[in-house]
């Protein structure tokens, strides 16, 4: 295709205005008629029996409208009581047992939300505490006390998770395994071997809006949910499930959310909401603290062994991984974190030999879930960590290490099959060369040191997935297309909207765009993944085109000439050989359909497949590639650790708008850096102890590095609309990593944990010291 | 007990009946009705709900409602006259400082108080006028450009 018009373009966001004056509604900004507020009443144990609710004096309060606790779920013919997008182990409030500090055991509905936080006080709650299990290793502890017993699936899963599984009697949640080659032989053959173990904390999304949901039934028993929610669709089905429904009479809406990264993904509110609201009778929403978000939902805890064989000239044999996930009191999508965590914990590297275990474990914590990089961020943390580890034990340079290895175009990943559409070269390159790698710049004090370090990443996108868009030319020859794609921030309904506009030569102003409204807008699975460029750009894509071919058809009838022979331009049609004047999509509509009134609808459908008609196996629709390079300083004397410089390289296929590409990769860049050098959740016993963002740091503007640099690859993908794939996880992936060894080589300390807190940078170079002492005192003495 | 206060938000007067456990965030949010100011952290620390009063920029979460009386407000809704943004509204958008925007309104006002009091802001004095303000999208480059943008543009107005 030649010149674009929108595509390629920085246009700003369709919302811009709204966004900058206060006016776009979020969730929270809206209120129904008679609106009741819900408040959720939490088990104050990481682990005990419900001996006895009493919600009496609760109830009596005025203004309470409703209080729901077990009495209510248990054997109410109108919904069930379990739930869960992978396992139903999830339950509307707690059914016999409360698993840890945070659970949902009653829930109020009053008519305001202090009469409700009142009547929570009124709830009585007798406990017995059981022994909990508060990491992993307790988890797979012999005799460890079990979180679940025996856990239905929901009846309907996901494809890709056909094989996955808690494994009864243990709190092994999910175990996957892969293995290519024979490690054991790899590792014989190997002149150097390396293993260690790298842990990264659990840490929270801390999207600046809350969670909400609103649920209401209408007389005839449909339900409709407004929810701040990136997987509307998944939530529907979740819901129609649960409370014995066609998915016809189950609505649910998300608005503009205010960030996502994915804790907005799964049943978080929705259920509790729809059991209150049908007890109330009323509609009931419930939005909550900040407190209360820190116990939704957490990124994994891991805990990842790596051990690795390389032969003397920096080439690596074999590879062995274990990945331990701390998946916290339920499932939620844990399990094919851990499946997406295991693919890649070998790292973008072509190796012959490779064994790969990644345990999901149940523990009594706060439950873990999506988190922008999907698992790959912790596995990501430990490969490439240990690659600069090896590539100083072999005195060869990092950059060289990883060339040596590189999976790149053609290369065969893990699973066997050959990668494609992936510039991970060109990204490792062009990132090195944008910190001018092989230099070294002065530190602004005395008592610090700058290095530089690099780390590459792979991800996989969900596979297989579907989605589906529809594109209405109106009769005045606007058009407006209707997307199950959720816009929290990341500009979808722009980018949607550009496509369009390209494809139907509407100008931009002209498209309106309609999200995630799952009466509306066609089948999505979900706004994760970094999925929704590629595969609903594409559906756009593909409904335009059907609106086009309509057009081309209605206008070949009055130009007298093939349809092929039509030529769409500014809005309008003409005959390709201009054999009679242009029309205006306007005027073409009137004149076909002689009233006005009529409008064409275009469809579009993208579904990508796990097997290949050959039978290869794909893992991924698309890969990530990607590569980053850090500039670090660290002051010897504090041992604090500030980015200076950064650059990260992403192969986005083509930047359908440069400008959202960048700021996804600068932002995905500032979140890493606060995951690398200050975030996590702290734990005393089974009681989360710094949820507020007074006590989790954040990064903030003194944090920022003065120059993130993003450099956009494109190496077109055949499947991608206009080439186009998905970046939005890529910067954050190699950031911790590429901080440890930018550290490592300002100062020679190698730190395994994150963060990189200015206490563990003190003691480990405090440590060092000791170490050059006592060997220079043990040769004074020799 | 509800108490009569009477609040001037956006230069409009508003005489009101609140209870004294009521923020200021509330009550711009509940009986005034505007909801562009946001609520994040509840406790003073993301500057999302920032808005200014008497032309200084306070956390509304934390200012109660009763303290705020006789005093003057603006918000976000008040930013831009006559339907034209206010310059500080349209640097963010030329300069791509949001992505979901729910610390916008916010970091708009943190912006306007820190051009009001500083004419000629340093680059250190920017990023901690705004180390106040969370921005978990990680537009804060983008912020910074803006800024500059505003800057440069009155350093222009006073060279002309």
């Amino acid at each position: 295709m030649g010149k674009f018009s929108v595509i390629g373009q920085s246009v700003p966001r369709l919302e811009s205005e709204e966004k900058v004056t206060g006016q776009l509604k979020f969730l929270d900004d809206l209120k129904l008629p008679g609106l009741l507020y819900g408040k959720i009443l939490r088990s104050p144990h990481a682990h005990a029996k419900i001996l006895h609710i009493d919600a009496g004096q609760a109830t009596k309060l005025p203004g309470v409208v409703a209080v729901l606790t077990r009495d209510d779920v248990i054997g109410n013919q109108a919904y069930d009581s379990h739930y869960g997008p992978i396992l139903k182990d999830q339950t509307i409030v707690a059914l016999d047992k409360v698993r840890y500090v945070g659970d949902p055991v009653a829930a109020v509905a009053a008519t305001s939300p202090y009469v409700a936080e009142e009547a929570m006080e009124l709830i009585e709650v007798d406990y017995d505490e059981l022994p909990a299990v508060l990491d992993s290793e307790e988890a797979l502890a012999e005799n460890a006390p079990l979180l679940h017993e025996k856990i239905q699936k929901p009846r309907q899963g996901f494809a890709d998770l056909s094989d996955v599984g808690h494994v009864e009697g243990t709190n092994i949640c999910n175990h996957f395994h892969l293995s290519k080659g024979d490690v054991e032989k790899g590792f014989r053959e190997s002149d150097h071997i390396f293993e260690h173990v790298f842990t990264s904390p659990a840490a929270q999304h801390a999207a600046l809006e809350s969670f909400s949901a609103v649920a209401s039934f209408d007389s005839s028993g449909r339900l409709t949910i407004w929810s701040t929610v990136q997987n509307p669709f998944v939530i529907r089905d979740q819901i129609a499930e649960l409370f014995h429904r066609p998915l016809s009479k189950v609505r649910v809406i998300a608005l503009h959310l205010g960030g996502g990264y994915g804790s907005k993904l799964y049943p978080k509110l929705e259920p509790l909401v729809a059991a209150l609201a049908h007890k109330a009778k009323r509609p009931v929403g419930v939005t909550l603290t900040r407190e209360e978000v820190f116990l939704t939902i957490t990124k994994h805890a891991a805990k990842i062994y790596v051990k690795t064989g390389v032969s003397k000239n920096g080439r690596i044999l074999a590879r062995e991984c274990r990945v331990d996930l701390d998946t916290g009191a339920y499932a939620e999508i844990g399990p094919r974190v851990s499946k997406k965590s295991g693919y890649t914990a070998a790292g973008p590297y072509e190796i012959p030999n490779v064994l790969i275990d990644s345990y999901l474990l149940y523990t009594n914590k706060v439950p873990a879930g999506a988190f922008r990089g999907f698992g790959v961020s912790q596995s990501n943390w430990a490969h490439e960590s240990q690659m600069d580890i090896i590539a100083r034990a072999l005195k060869m340079d990092p950059l060289e290490l990883r060339r040596k290895n590189l999976l790149d175009e053609g290369g065969e990943f893990v699973t066997g099959e050959r990668v494609h559409s992936a510039a991970m070269m060109e990204c490792l390159n062009k990132a090195a060369a944008a910190v001018r790698w092989g230099t070294r710049s002065e530190p602004a004090s005395k008592s610090a040191a700058r290095g530089k370090g690099l780390a590459c990443l792979i991800k996989a996108t969900i596979t297989p997935s579907i989605s589906s868009a529809l594109v209405r030319l109106n009769e005045d020859g606007s058009a407006t297309v209707y997307v199950g794609t959720t816009d929290m921030g990341q500009g979808s309904d722009t980018v949607m909207a550009q496509i369009a506009s390209e494809e139907l030569r509407i100008p931009l102003d002209q498209i309106g765009v309609v999200h995630s409204d799952t009466d509306l807008t066609p089948y999505d699975l979900t706004t994760s993944s970094s999925r929704s460029t590629f595969h609903m750009g594409r559906a756009v894509q593909m409904a335009a085109r059907d609106v086009s071919v309509q057009l081309a058809c209605m206008a070949a009838r009055l130009f007298n000439v093939g349809p092929e022979e039509v030529v769409c331009e500014n809005q309008g049609v003409r005959p390709g050989d201009n054999s009679a004047p242009s029309l205006s999509y306007n005027a073409l509509l009137l004149k076909n359909f002689g009233i006005k009134g009529a409008n064409l609808i275009g469809k579009g459908t993208v579904k990508t497949r796990s097997t290949l008609d050959n039978g290869e196996h794909v893992t991924s629709a698309f890969w990530f590639a990607g590569a980053a390079a850090a500039e670090v300083e660290v002051d010897r004397d504090t041992g604090q650790v500030r980015v200076v410089r950064y650059a990260i390289a992403a192969d986005v296929g083509k930047a359908l708008n440069p400008l959202f590409c960048e700021q996804q990769l600068r932002g995905g860049t500032i979140t890493g850096i606060g995951l690398a050098l200050m975030e996590q959740l702290v734990y005393q016993g089974g009681l989360l102890i710094n949820p507020n963002f007074l006590d989790y740091n954040l990064p903030r503007f003194l944090d920022v590095p003065e120059e993130i640099i993003p450099i956009l690859v494109e190496r077109a993908h055949p499947e991608g609309p206009f080439g186009a794939k998905g970046l939005g996880e890529t910067a954050l992936i190699p950031a911790a990593p590429a901080i440890a060894n930018a550290v490592e080589d300002a100062v020679g300390v190698r730190i395994t944990e994150l963060p990189i807190t200015p206490e563990r940078v003190l003691s480990a170079l405090q440590q060092k010291q000791e170490e050059k002492v006592k060997k220079s005192t043990l040769s004074r003495v020799s | 007990m509800k108490r009569a206060i009477q609040v001037t938000v956006n230069g409009g007067v508003h005489e009101l009946s609140v209870e004294p456990r009521e923020t200021l965030l509330e009550i711009l949010r509940g009986p005034v009705g505007l909801t562009g100011t946001k609520l994040g952290c509840d406790q003073q620390v993301c500057g999302s709900c920032t808005v200014l009063m008497n032309g200084l920029p306070v956390s509304s979460c934390s200012v109660l409602g009763v303290d705020a009386a006789g005093n003057e407000v603006l918000t976000i809704e008040g930013l831009a006259t006559d339907g034209e943004l206010h310059p500080i509204q349209k640097a963010f958008i030329e300069h791509g400082a949001f992505q979901c925007a729910y610390c916008t309104s916010g970091l708009i006002l943190a912006v306007k108080a820190l051009l009001d009091q500083l004419p000629a802001p340093e680059e250190g004095q920017i990023r901690h006028f705004l180390a106040g303000n969370i921005c978990r999208c990680g537009c804060h480059l983008e912020i910074l450009q803006a800024v500059r943008s505003l800057l440069q543009q009155s350093q222009q107005r006073k060279e002309a």
